[in-house]
């Protein structure tokens, strides 16, 4: 070990994850960027001499795919309901566990985050038995409530909502724990010059802890706006995208049409216009934060 | 005194109101397990009991002994054990931009971090295609490869390193260590508690893997708990009570290691994302 000097050293610690990084995150973008220009396919994989570039028409033909385009309107469906109900959620529990004084609410920041941690696999396949028109639990409790029975994962609108009910489940945890985080870093002050002036409860959560809080609601509208660009396992697990592509995600399509299609041109041209939505919204978020630091 | 008093209502039906959702939230975890020991002819009755008439272990013998829930097993154990191997490489990795001056050290620190904003749905295609270059499609390696190193590990790693103070590192080097004897004695000994952290979170993602396995394995002699579960759900799409014992297996342990170790796992991530 003697001719190893300290000025080699740094590269020697960080040439294996740098490697890694390089080989399977960085290049991939520019080999999806290239293929996404030809007609790569199981052919075009066994010899590449049978590869040819056919221009913008992957990306012509993508964004004229009826698929694709039910994908997208999915992704703003699972968006524009699902961002708000994880943001009321996961902030009205943390409101509560943040405000509770007795040991037992720490026992709640336990519960609530444990399907966070829980293998979505397996929670996908418990609840489409949950959901299931015939045993499922939840129709169970709906008909002897007198109510009717709810098509969960049958109708395609509804199935985007059961999807999205399962996702609130799960996102709520991670959330409310950046929140509860954030809470605690509002000065006690305020709140104590706010009881002076007589405001209630109502009123100094309203007009302090919500405007506090803005950056984490925004930081937590993001992130979880990119999951949903990303939104995989469930509706592989649950419904296969249907019924009628009615839960079809843009990670899934590019899923079916790379590995079960094998037209791995026209995926990669779906990913990059995925890639492309994930860069936007994190460029938002950047901007925003930029702008919010400066008060 | 009218404050102290509604207070004490407050803090009831904020614990009332927390308790029920609470109990809503960990209804399907129940549901599952009640339901795993229940017979196949148990779990479709209607009404449905709620708690088993008959208490059967047949759908965990089931699952090692007709499908090959022990193999999935032994691979995800192994998957485990590389993203510990991963998390020492983020840990070197984290070393050398906490604790070193070079040259390009802000700019490769950069793309380590622009790395985060790629979701592996893009990479998925085109890792796909490296790893058949490679001749890494259907082999463990091919498996565990595009996520054995992580940027969030690395940025966690760096942030905790550089709080070491330096003196400790210059003491041993003027007693003749080499710069990889200073990592292993002094520097993983001074970072416990984010080890302990990351291994936690490192055990948790190598056993719920999903997506490489899914893409790079062509047959179940690949398989992870993951796949192998979601196979079994499109074959045996009926078996409820078969399926909710896989799922059993795959989720209690999880859960069990987040109840030991909840506090270290939310203190970090309430500590690192109040930074």
């Amino acid at each position: 070990m003697k001719g190893f000097t300290s000025r080699k050293a740094p590269y020697f610690f960080i040439a294996p994850a740098i490697i890694l990084l390089l080989v399977f995150s960085l290049l991939p973008i520019f080999v999806a960027l290239f293929i996404s220009f030809t007609n790569m396919d199981l052919a075009g994989l066994a010899d590449y001499s049978n590869l040819s570039f056919i221009g913008f028409k992957n990306y012509i033909n993508v964004l004229s795919d009826p698929v694709f385009l039910k994908a997208i309107f999915n992704t703003l469906f699972y968006v524009i309901i699902g961002v708000p109900l994880v943001i009321v959620t996961s902030l009205g529990v943390a409101l509560l566990i943040n405000l509770g004084t007795s040991k037992i609410f720490k026992v709640f920041r336990v519960v609530y985050y444990l399907p966070s941690v829980t293998n979505v696999v397996a929670v996908a396949v418990v609840w489409t038995y949950l959901y299931n028109p015939a045993f499922g639990l939840f129709n169970y409790i709906l008909e002897s409530m007198n109510l009717s029975a709810i098509p969960w994962l049958t109708d395609p609108t509804v199935a985007k909502l059961s999807l999205i009910l399962m996702a609130l489940w799960r996102a709520v945890g991670l959330n409310m724990i950046i929140f509860i985080a954030a809470l605690q870093g509002i000065p006690k002050s305020y709140y104590e010059a706010a009881q002076l002036d007589g405001a209630n409860t109502w009123q100094q959560v309203t007009k302090i802890t919500i405007p506090m809080l803005r950056f984490a609601i925004f930081f937590v509208s993001i992130t979880t706006m990119i999951g949903w660009l990303q939104f995989f396992e469930e509706p592989f697990i649950m419904t296969k995208g249907g019924p009628l592509d009615g839960t079809m995600s843009a990670a899934l399509f590019i899923y079916k049409n790379g590995f079960q299609l094998s037209n791995f041109g026209y995926a990669a041209a779906g990913s990059f216009i995925l890639f492309i939505a994930v860069i936007a919204v994190t460029l938002v978020q950047y901007r925003v934060q930029a702008k919010e630091s400066d008060y | 005194m009218k404050g102290a008093n509604k207070d004490k209502l407050f803090q009831w039906v904020a614990g009332i109101v927390l308790t029920i959702g609470g109990i809503l939230f960990v209804l399907p975890f129940i549901w599952m397990i009640l339901s795993s020991f229940k017979m196949e002819s148990e779990v479709i009755l209607i009404p449905p009991t709620l708690w088993p008439k008959d208490f059967t272990l047949d759908n965990y013998t089931n699952l090692f002994q007709n499908m090959n829930f022990a193999v999935y097993l032994r691979n995800t154990m192994i998957i485990v054990l590389f993203s510990f191997f991963g998390m020492f490489l983020n840990a070197m990795a984290g070393f050398g931009f906490a604790k070193y001056d070079f040259k390009g050290k802000e700019s490769t620190f950069l793309m380590v971090l622009a790395t985060m904003m790629i979701p592996s749905q893009v990479t998925m295609i085109p890792v796909y295609l490296i790893l058949n270059k490679m001749n890494l499609t259907d082999t463990m390696l091919g498996i565990v490869l595009p996520s054995l190193v992580g940027a969030f590990g690395i940025f966690l790693f760096r942030q905790f390193m550089t709080t070491i103070p330096d003196e400790i590192l210059e003491a041993t080097r003027l007693d003749g260590a080499s710069e990889f004897r200073i990592f292993m004695q002094i520097i993983i000994p001074c970072s416990k508690p984010i080890l302990a952290v990351q291994a936690i979170l490192a055990f948790i993602g190598g056993w719920n893997s999903f997506l490489w396995p899914l893409i790079m394995a062509n047959n179940e002699r690949l398989y992870t708990l993951s796949v192998g579960l979601s196979l079994l759900k499109s074959q045996y799409g009926g078996n409820f009570a078969l399926q909710m014992a896989g799922a059993t297996f795959m989720v209690m342990p999880v859960i069990i290691i987040f109840i030991i170790f909840q506090k270290n796992i939310i203190e970090n991530y309430t500590t690192s994302s109040s930074k």
